[in-house]
């Protein structure tokens, strides 16, 4: 992969490049996760810098292999975006419990302000809720310097923590100095050798052993608090002491800028938070405000300590995420509307894109389109607008399935659930299993949009195309097969551009019948299009014996070296 | 440099998704990297890949710290769609300069898809930095069947 160097060996890399070098650095064993914007490039980048690392199928499932390889005791990052953080809570809440015996890194990657997300949901308040230990770095130079340290807490305190990033600081690039060159292997001395040893009190949560490990858990946040009041990863710059800023993250940045002589706090490790280092900078300047991103999480934590610290207007700052001018406004109490920016124009489907023709057929069926999250949730928006609901992913079934138990029959019966590929095995598995077990009296039609790619996030492999996440081939999972297994009767796979006709009735059909349908709408995403077809060819060609079995393995493009998301718009 | 020495530098790209913005941003960057600068770079990318606004700011320096360009502080506003410049116009400070393909002899390049290269040569001028770091730049960001038809885009701009 190419990265900028410049003549002192720094590199300019995006944060989640630098937290790719970083786990390569510290000697990650494996990297799980699913994609989502702005956290995808992580495990695409440690990939190529020749880390193993998998796509899984959604994050909750990421979040459990990364647990076995950590009670394995090996090091082990887990990626997603923070809406996958929901999906992956359940395991989270207890194996802080459990605790770790190797090194466990959960990186996820907030979107304040929504650049490419269903929501603004703030993480900190999952590391609170589940007693995770929380790391916010800056940009990307912290955020590689904090990875090791997050490791050592990890390792020492024997917890897995959250690392969390932001859009901004996933997605800004600044200089890193490494702490080795580009393209050597770094050593492996003090990384944890991976071995089982049996634990059954620590690793098994039944009641008896939750309880005393809750305890231990509080025990040893509150260990880590003292040591990260005096020695954790958090730095002050005494400048002026009229005006001290604390602060973490991205916003440190634009507080730099927007108040250049204040003292600043700025915290690298932020919960525990090192409430005594924040008690007394505060008190050591004459006027203290907090500077954070959507929730007030850090300045309602303060206060609630009898800190004196002032607060955004939440009126006004809790939505979006800051910049410089908002930072300025914020110390200026200054809670006028925001100026509005000129609108850009809209995203659209690509031209040629098979999810168009999928959606059109729906619309002149005047289907009620009870859909998912992908590119093909672009179908909602005018003029197209084919698509009545979206929340989270794999909703479409089970919301489809809500409106068909409750509405007329007339309505009912124009009920479609419409969901990606990805998406399907993401969460859609457990909706279809509904689907068969409390069918609606008009029966369901389940629309599933294979384009052979999870196309939003930058065409990563997901299980249904046959390719892990390095281009190598692997086993391919048959939607139909598995529509079968559930107990869905009717099975069809069609292509929604080529076999438009033939689309639209067999949708008719469908609907007009009492009975349980999934339909495959099946036609590649034209940006992914080529590389499928290459490596179709390849993998046919190996089939034959035509070609040398381990040409099988490498993707057509890299060469197996890895295909870090193509082009710009990565969602 | 025609810059004041200490001052940050405001350089924004924008344009529709495809137009090639993004990698634009990410050669001037590596330049002015390459340069000994210290620079940071961010951007906004709706679901650029589906035509939609893009923009991406780069800012160098001796000190750099937010990654984004505050309103109306743009020195430099290159913008490679001309639908797109009266929605990003107001990014300009005063007295900036604004690169739109109008700036360039778009029927003498010698593949569309090379616009952003000759806007990347038209925005060379203004800066100190020899060309040689703008071609080893330019080669280490496309393939090598890419490099003379870029090297005279770029060529294109710089002398436009
Ligand atoms: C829990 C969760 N994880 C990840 C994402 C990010 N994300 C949105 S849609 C999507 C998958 C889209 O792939 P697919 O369903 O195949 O549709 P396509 O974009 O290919 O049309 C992903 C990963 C999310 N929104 N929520
Ligand atoms: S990237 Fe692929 S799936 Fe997404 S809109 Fe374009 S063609 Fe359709």
């Amino acid at each position: 992969m190419h990265f900028s160097q410049d003549k002192s060996g720094r590199l300019l890399l995006s944060g989640n490049e630098a937290v790719a070098l970083a786990a390569w650095h510290c000697g990650v064993a494996l990297g799980t996760g699913y994609p989502g914007t702005p956290s995808t490039e992580i495990l695409e980048s440690f990939s190529a810098l020749g880390g193993k690392a998998q796509w899984a199928p959604n994050e909750k499932v990421a979040a459990e292999v990364a647990l076995g390889a950590a009670f394995g005791r090996a090091r082990v990052i887990c990626t997603m975006k923070h809406v996958g953080l929901n999906v992956a809570a359940d395991v989270l809440f207890t194996m802080t419990y459990s605790g770790v015996d190797g090194g466990y890194v959960l990186a996820v990657a907030d979107d304040p302000g929504m650049a490419s997300s269903q929501n603004e949901q703030d993480s900190r308040r999952y590391a609170e809720a589940a007693v995770a230990p929380l790391f916010e770095p800056a940009d990307s130079q912290d955020a590689y310097d904090l990875l090791q340290v997050a490791f050592e807490v990890s390792e020492r305190w024997k917890i897995p923590v959250i690392f969390r990033l932001t859009t901004r600081v996933s997605h800004s690039m600044s200089p890193v100095k490494p702490r080795f060159p580009l393209g050597t292997r770094p050593p492996m001395a003090g990384v944890p050798q991976p071995e089982f040893v049996r634990d059954i009190p620590s690793h098994v949560m039944v009641p008896g052993h939750a309880r005393p490990a809750h305890r231990r858990l509080r025990a040893k946040m509150a260990e880590m608090e003292i040591w990260n009041d005096t020695q954790g990863p958090n730095r002050i710059e005494r400048r002026q002491s009229t005006l001290g800023i604390v602060t973490a993250g991205i916003s440190y940045h634009h507080a730099r800028e927007a108040a250049p002589d204040a003292s600043v706090l700025k915290l690298g490790l932020s919960y525990p938070l090192p409430l005594s280092l924040i008690r007394s900078f505060a008190a050591s300047v004459d006027r203290c405000v907090v500077i954070e991103e959507n929730d007030p999480w850090l300045a309602t934590a303060c206060r609630a300590a009898g800190i004196k610290v002032e607060a955004k207007d939440d009126a006004i700052f809790r939505y979006g995420e800051l910049n410089v001018d908002r930072v300025r406004r914020i110390l200026a109490h200054d809670s006028r509307p925001d100026p509005v920016a000129p609108r850009g124009k809209p995203p659209e489907l690509c031209p040629g894109c098979p999810h168009r023709s999928s959606f059109e057929v729906m619309k002149e069926l005047d289907c009620i389109v009870s859909g998912d999250i992908g590119c093909y949730t672009l179908a909602a928006l005018p003029p197209l607008a084919a698509m009545d609901m979206m929340i989270d992913m794999g909703a479409a079934i089970g919301m489809g399935l809500g409106l068909r138990h409750v509405l007329p029959r007339e309505q009912a019966r124009r009920v479609v659930s419409v969901i990606g590929d990805s998406t399907f095995l993401h969460g859609g598995l457990p909706g279809l299993v509904e689907m068969a077990y409390n069918p609606p009296e008009t029966g369901h039609v389940l629309v599933i949009l294979d384009n052979g790619t999870t196309a939003m996030t930058g065409q990563q492999e997901h299980p249904g195309t046959g390719r892990r996440l390095d281009g190598s081939g692997t086993y391919r999972v048959s939607y139909e097969d598995m529509a079968r297994a559930a107990g869905i009767k009717n099975v069809f796979s069609v292509n929604p551009i080529r076999e438009r006709a033939k689309f639209k009735s067999l949708l008719a059909e469908s609907l007009a019948k009492d009975e349980l349908t999934v339909l495959i709408a099946r036609s590649p995403c034209i940006l992914a299009a080529g590389r499928i077809t290459a490596w179709e060819k390849e993998r046919k060609a190996a089939k034959q014996g035509a070609v040398e079995s381990s040409a099988a393995s490498a993707c057509p493009e890299c060469g197996g070296a890895g295909v870090p998301g193509a082009g710009e718009g990565k969602l | 440099m025609k810059q004041p020495a200490n001052q940050t530098v405001n350089v924004r790209f924008a344009g529709l998704g495809g137009t090639g913005v993004i990698k634009a941003s990410d050669i001037f960057a590596d330049v002015v990297f390459r340069a000994g600068h210290m620079v940071k770079k961010a951007e906004v990318h709706g679901m650029s890949q589906r035509g939609g606004s893009v923009q991406s700011d780069v800012r160098f320096g001796t000190e750099v710290h937010s990654p984004m360009i505050p309103d109306g502080t743009c020195d430099f506003l290159v913008v490679m769609e001309p639908t797109q410049v009266e929605v990003v116009r107001g990014g300009l400070r005063s007295n900036g300069v604004l690169i739109t393909p109008a700036d360039i002899a778009t029927a003498k390049l010698p593949s569309a898809k090379a616009l952003n290269v000759a806007m990347l040569g038209r925005l060379s001028r203004h800066f100190d930095i020899p060309e040689q770091v703008w071609y080893d730049s330019l080669r280490a960001h496309f393939p090598e069947k890419l490099h003379a038809a870029n090297a005279a885009a770029f060529a294109l701009g710089r002398n436009s």
